[in-house]
């Protein structure tokens, strides 16, 4: 059994001018111990998915269909008390910028005491010295002196690596990563990605890394999947997806990659925009843009179909059609 | 810490100066306390005698100078009015002042905080809805209409409170209370929601529009991710986060009230010094006027430093060249 099945979530926003469904039918697994990169432009739904699984959503957007199941058990319709011990425990977040997301007034220690006991039945001393075993294991030099800081103490990329050992500290089985090192200096986002991907491998953690960079799911993602317009396009292993894209648009972000070996830059721009929540064409999102599209993908919505070794959401696969 | 502490009192004192200046201009040139105090009758040399007296005929400097070494030896002269030493007049009208602002400064901190916490989680619920509607009122009604609205409710229709003054006191040495007596504390009621409910509104809506801004912000939703008590986000990781700009707020609030302290005085008739203040200016008691002036300065000096050192408890970043020094990066 997978640990975490996303069943056909739908999040939608109601607002003035009618319900804006931003995410529509997505599904996937993450399984015990696997990196699920999360690819797509700026507005595919990446972070909304992320944010619909640890019920972070925020209002007035909320999940209007499919279900979240984390060990077999739905975790989509809890209520927030239940919510809460899940939380931390067993799947933690690390956000975007760490210069906003640490709080600026209690130090790094009483944060992360604060979560370890949240969780874990321990003593202040115990939870303190837990604190600095992770402060140390997240790299902090000198950490048993630094414990007392206040996160302005910290360079940015120290402050993340602050985020990663708070996120990891109740020792989750699944942390959702939201572009950990979009806001840091580009000479440090190796490291960080180095030390999450270590972390999380030492302790068995699972990984939905949401990133813009192609190089890094490469290197560190099992698998990848590629979002467009609030729907999965494509999903399956990453050396496949990168090498042998199944489905027109993945091909457009891959370029013209002739190998692994080479870093993939930044996701290469394909003709046109991603279209609006308020404008997504009938049938294939990607249609008006797709240089393969026919007849069909102006009418009728693919869902995600085996496509060699991944899965696309793409009529070029559909049994019995004629492979372009 | 302490120099801290040093450099704010010397940064004050040039304000202390102006204001002291104001005061002895005031002292000096408005109206004629030789007039005033001679009354209509007098002769050429009586007169002559008093302004030798007042020391009125030496140069301007030197009455300054010589006003600010009294003042600071809390000094102020005669009241022109009761022909008593000032500091004396504002000694025994003090602890009624002071009784009445800090009790309307709790009430409006007590009753204020918890009602802008609660408005800004429960954003929508009925009673938040209940509570700015009244903060509305709270905020837009004239003080002294507030005063005459409760006298009219609870003294005169209901008979519960009483509309005037201050109720038995007992003396402690210098000090006289109305804390330690049934009748003292009923008499309180009234002034301090009166003087106090501005300022509770004020707070409140303060409060509840720096909750909705920080509980928006990325260390909450981080906070919420990583599972920790509603209790704990709420009321610690969030309200600690507004206390910045809601302490400069409630210290210069805190200052008003002694200031419109005046007006609620007046309405409830309450011994204290606006009440001081409004008998003397009706009649140009110079004297107390200046002392008055000099004291609501210094208040403010002191209120200002006390939210300064509350600045620093809060937040670290202002300890900062302090601590890098001896943390090491
Ligand atoms: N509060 C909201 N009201 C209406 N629409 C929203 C709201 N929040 C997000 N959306 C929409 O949901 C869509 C998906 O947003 P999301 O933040 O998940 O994108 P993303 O893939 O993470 O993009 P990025 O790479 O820029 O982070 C966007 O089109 C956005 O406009
Ligand atoms: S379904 Fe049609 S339009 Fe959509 S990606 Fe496949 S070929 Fe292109
Ligand atoms: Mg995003």
């Amino acid at each position: 059994m997978p640990l975490l099945e996303v069943q056909n979530l739908t999040v939608e926003f109601p607002t003035r001018r009618g319900v804006l469904r931003a995410l529509d039918g997505i599904s996937f697994d993450i399984n015990a111990g696997e990196v699920l990169g999360v690819v797509g432009e700026s507005g595919a739904g990446k972070s909304l998915t992320g944010a619909a699984i640890i019920g972070l959503l925020e209002p007035p957007g909320r999940v209007a269909g499919g279900q979240i199941l984390l060990n077999g058990s739905r975790i989509d319709n809890l209520s927030r008390d239940k919510l809460r011990p899940i939380r931390g425990k067993q799947i933690g977040a690390i956000f975007q910028d760490p210069l906003t997301t640490l709080n600026p007034l209690y130090s790094v220690g009483r944060q992360l005491v604060e979560t370890i006991q949240t969780h874990l039945k321990l003593s202040d001393r115990d939870a303190r010295e837990r604190a600095v075993q992770w402060l140390e294991e997240v790299g902090i030099p000198a950490a048993r002196q630094r414990i007392d800081a206040y996160p302005h103490e910290f360079s940015g990329g120290m402050r993340q690596r602050v985020v990663i050992a708070l996120a990891l500290c109740a020792e989750p089985r699944l942390v959702i990563a939201d572009e950990p090192t979009t806001a840091l200096d580009v000479s440090i986002q190796a490291q960080i990605i180095a030390l999450l991907r270590g972390l999380t491998r030492d302790h068995g953690t699972s990984v939905m890394l949401v990133t813009h960079d192609m190089g890094v799911i490469a290197e560190t993602a099992d698998r990848v999947a590629v979002m467009y317009a609030g729907r999965i396009a494509e999903i399956g292993p990453v050396r496949d997806v990168v090498k042998h894209p199944a489905h027109p648009y993945t091909e457009g972000l891959m370029g013209s990659i002739p190998s692994l070996e080479h870093r993939v830059e930044r996701l290469r721009q394909i003709d046109g925009a991603m279209p609006r929540l308020t404008a997504i064409p009938r049938g294939c999102a990607f249609n008006p843009r797709c240089p393969k599209v026919f007849d069909r993908c102006r009418n009728d919505r693919p869902e995600l179909m085996e496509a060699g070794v991944t899965r696309a959401a793409c009529w070029l696969y559909a049994r019995g059609a004629a492979h372009v | 810490m302490f120099a801290f502490i040093t450099s704010r009192i010397l940064q004050a004192i040039p304000v202390l100066l102006v204001v002291g200046f104001i005061a002895f201009a005031l002292f000096a040139y408005v109206g004629d306390p030789v007039t005033i105090m001679l009354g209509q009758d007098y002769t050429a040399a009586q007169r002559e005698e008093l302004v030798r007296a007042l020391g009125l005929d030496q140069p301007f400097i030197v009455q300054y100078a010589k006003f600010v070494w009294a003042a600071v030896h809390g000094n102020f002269g005669l009241s022109y009015r009761l022909a008593r030493p000032v500091s004396q007049l504002i000694l025994e009208r003090l602890p009624a002042t002071i009784e009445l602002a800090v009790t309307a400064a709790a009430l409006a901190l007590l009753v204020g905080v918890p009602m802008g916490v609660y408005t800004g989680i429960r954003r929508n619920s009925p009673t938040s809805r209940l509570f700015m509607v009244f903060s509305l009122i709270g905020v837009s009604l004239p003080t002294f209409l507030i005063g005459i609205l409760l006298i009219l409710f609870f003294a005169v229709l209901l008979g519960w409170l009483p509309s005037f003054g201050r109720g038995d006191v007992v003396h402690l040495s210098h000090w006289t209370t109305g804390l330690l007596t049934v009748s003292g504390l009923k008499a309180l009621i009234l002034p301090a929601i009166t003087l106090g409910m501005f300022q509770m509104t004020l707070i409140m809506r303060l409060v509840r529009s720096e909750m909705l801004e920080v509980l928006r912000s990325d260390y909450i939703k981080f906070a919420r991710a990583r599972g920790l008590s509603e209790r704990s986000i709420n009321f610690g990781h969030a309200l600690k986060n507004t206390l910045v700009p809601v302490i400069t707020i409630v210290g210069l609030q805190l200052g008003g009230l002694v200031a419109f302290s005046i007006v609620t005085e007046t309405v409830f008739q309450w011994p204290g010094m606006g009440l001081l203040l409004v008998q003397s200016i009706g009649v140009a008691d110079i004297p107390v006027m200046s002392a008055y002036l000099l004291l609501v300065a210094v208040l403010f000096v002191a209120i200002n430093l006390i939210v300064d050192l509350l600045y620093y408890a809060v937040d670290p970043r202002l300890r900062l060249d302090r601590r890098s020094m001896t943390g090491g990066k």
